[in-house]
């Protein structure tokens, strides 16, 4: 299968719409395009809502008038955002995190994958066993927790990175490309030339993986980006926290006060809806601006990760 | 440095050779083989809490052991027993309702006709799976707020209804928001596999189906499905082996005194009973049992689908 899924996306798109431009358009595409239009709306039209309400003005909120139109415009929400400053700073400090994240996990990814992609290295199989096993089974969070105590990484930014940057997951793909996407023979033919393994992958194989290479960052960036749960776990001091994390603690609280139906509206008043939505905009904004230009990487690499399945 | 450059074969070669030519390699290796013998590894003796009454000012060397005591008192516990049914029950709700959208969704998209339209709504289709759990969490109290959120909002409006429907502040309309958010938030990415593997059916028996006559439907059926079919298990048996694990992410932002009964599944009760209420030994007693059992149905279904001649994971 795994020859497939290079020629695959061109092909198969070729024939089967080759295939079905025979037929007319016919109800039952209508009904599918409407299916579709109708999911996308979905997907786009609560971030719309909470885009138009962080920019307009808090008495139409209040007045429940706010729908998808703007009403009252101004970026007050957004300037106590900046004045406040420790968003701001969580914002900055997950960059910075997901920036050293990112690098160390590529560093650790291709130490493992391009030695377990030559055939011949002896003892292939057992550490390729040893470094699958954290995949399938963990110790479970305490342990790991007394474990990162005893390390001196509980609450500090290291903890959101050492123990994370080994993906198994993200080995395997960075390995079935390197088997898959280089030849043998040219490697052989270096080596023949005398080059050593390290030569041969810092001039060869490295500068002909840039595709992959940017892919699984971009793999990297956002799963760190986006996770949260070791916050939970192993983050106190309030500077230490990444901003999603941040975001879940507003939610989390002001969920617990509209839980109380009838205090709903002191509960409005007393955390603006407006500061809130300009709250998740901010959050949210980074990865919707580069999302566009990132998921063609990422929709590629998840097919050849499906595929190796 | 490296004498031995005929065709490598693996079998004959000493370790010493090997590592004479492959040192470099070797060298490499260390640093993953590193990271998760001690970020990974160092962590499964602490397993051994689950037969003590782990006292964390004690450390592992000063508490007692108290042999199966502890899972005794989980499955005496009614909170465990609560979180367990809590859990399968929604992660199979999850199963039946999550698994088949992709699915569904990727059949239709490798039909739609209009190749812009496709690649839009795809891309469009893929973004929940690129938003953090706060995020989905935090817009979708925007969206279901009993009196505030946009769903109420317009529904009072329009005179449908006249109080908020408790989406997400009442356990039953709060289990039903929780499982759609799910199947919304993983249905676009998961049609990805799907459609790889529809690209890798012959467009000849499309062609020979079409002349046979086969409408749409019947490709579909005849054709497609089964052409997917040897993904869809291999997903399924992934799937199941998920079934007592849940997201803590996804349900504790979206956790909130009402809805405890549903919420509190076994994902929660870890994370309540040890890291909050310090119960560790319990906490890690019953993640791993969690994690076991999730070893165990994989494998388990992995052997059925082996035995029904499908090719299976492992």
């Amino acid at each position: 299968m795994a020859k497939n899924t290079n020629t695959a996306g061109r092909d198969g798109q070729v024939s089967s719409d080759g295939s079905r431009a025979v037929n007319k358009f016919r109800i039952s595409d209508a009904l599918m395009m409407l299916f579709i239009t109708v999911l996308c709306a979905t997907c786009i039209l609560p971030f719309l809502h909470v885009a138009v309400k962080s920019i307009s003005g808090n008495s139409y909120v209040l007045a429940k008038q706010v729908y998808f139109l703007p009403k009252g415009i101004n970026f007050e929400a957004y300037g106590s955002i900046f004045r406040d400053g420790s968003l701001v700073w969580s914002m900055g400090y997950s960059v910075l995190v997901t920036l050293i994240f990112t690098v160390l996990g590529m560093l650790v990814c291709t130490c493992a994958a391009y030695p377990l992609s030559k055939k011949r290295l002896k003892g292939k199989t057992g550490i390729t066993f040893l470094l699958m096993i954290p995949m399938y089974f963990s110790a479970g969070i305490i342990p790991s927790f007394v474990l990162m105590y005893n390390l001196k990484l509980y609450d500090t930014m290291w903890v959101l990175i050492w123990p994370l940057i080994y993906s198994p997951y993200n080995m395997l793909i960075m390995k079935t490309f390197f088997q898959s996407s280089i030849p043998d023979s040219l490697e052989e033919s270096a080596f023949l030339d005398g080059a050593s393994n390290f030569q041969i992958l810092f001039k060869i194989v490295i500068p002909l993986s840039k595709p992959i290479i940017a892919t699984l960052s971009l793999f990297y960036a956002v799963g760190r980006w986006n996770a949260y749960a070791d916050n939970m776990y192993y983050i106190k001091s309030e500077n230490l926290k990444m901003a999603q994390y941040k975001l879940y603690q507003m939610v989390s609280s002001a969920s617990e006060a509209q839980s109380v139906t009838l205090s709903e509206a002191a509960a409005v008043t007393s955390t603006p809806e407006v500061l809130q939505a300009a709250f998740i905009m901010f959050v949210t904004l980074p990865i919707i601006c580069i999302y566009p230009f990132v998921q063609k990487y990422f929709v590629k690499s998840a097919m050849a990760g499906a595929v190796k399945g | 440095m490296a004498k031995n450059k005929k065709p490598p074969v693996v079998a004959q070669t000493t370790w010493k050779n090997a590592f004479k030519r492959d040192w470099q390699l070797y060298l490499l290796l260390l640093f993953p083989i590193a990271m998760v013998a001690i970020f990974n590894y160092a962590a499964y003796p602490g397993l051994r809490m689950v037969f003590m009454d782990y006292n964390p000012v004690k450390g592992y060397s000063g508490s007692e052991w108290v042999g199966l005591e502890t899972f005794r008192k989980i499955f005496k516990d009614a909170d465990f027993i609560r979180a367990l049914k809590s859990s399968i029950a929604f992660n199979l709700m999850d199963l039946l309702v999550g698994f088949p959208m992709p699915i569904l969704l990727a059949l239709i998209l490798n039909e739609l006709r209009y190749p812009r339209f496709k690649k839009v709504t795809q891309t469009i289709l893929y973004l929940p799976h690129f938003l953090s759990w706060a995020i989905i969490g935090s817009v979708a109290y925007t969206m279901f707020r009993p009196t505030s959120g946009l769903v109420n909002m317009a529904l009072m409006n329009a005179g449908i209804i006249e109080q908020g429907i408790p989406f997400l502040t009442e356990k039953w309309h709060w289990a039903v928001t929780y499982l759609l958010i799910g199947v919304w938030q993983g249905m676009g990415w998961g049609t990805i596999i799907y459609l790889a593997a529809i690209t890798g059916i012959n467009g000849e028996l499309y062609e020979a189906a079409m002349i046979d006559g086969a409408n749409r439907w019947k490709r579909m059926w005849h054709i497609t499905l089964p052409g997917i079919k040897g993904t869809i298990v291999t997903l399924l048996i992934m799937n199941l082996g998920r079934v007592m694990g849940s997201n803590l992410e996804r349900l504790t932002v979206f956790a909130n005194t009402q809805v405890k009964d549903f919420q509190y599944q076994l994902a929660v009760y870890i994370y309540n009973k040890g890291l909050q209420s310090g119960k560790y030994s319990m906490s890690t007693a019953v993640n791993l049992f969690q994690s076991l059992v999730g070893v165990i149905l994989v494998l388990l279904s992995d052997r059925i689908a082996k035995m029904l001649g499908e090719d299976g994971l492992l």
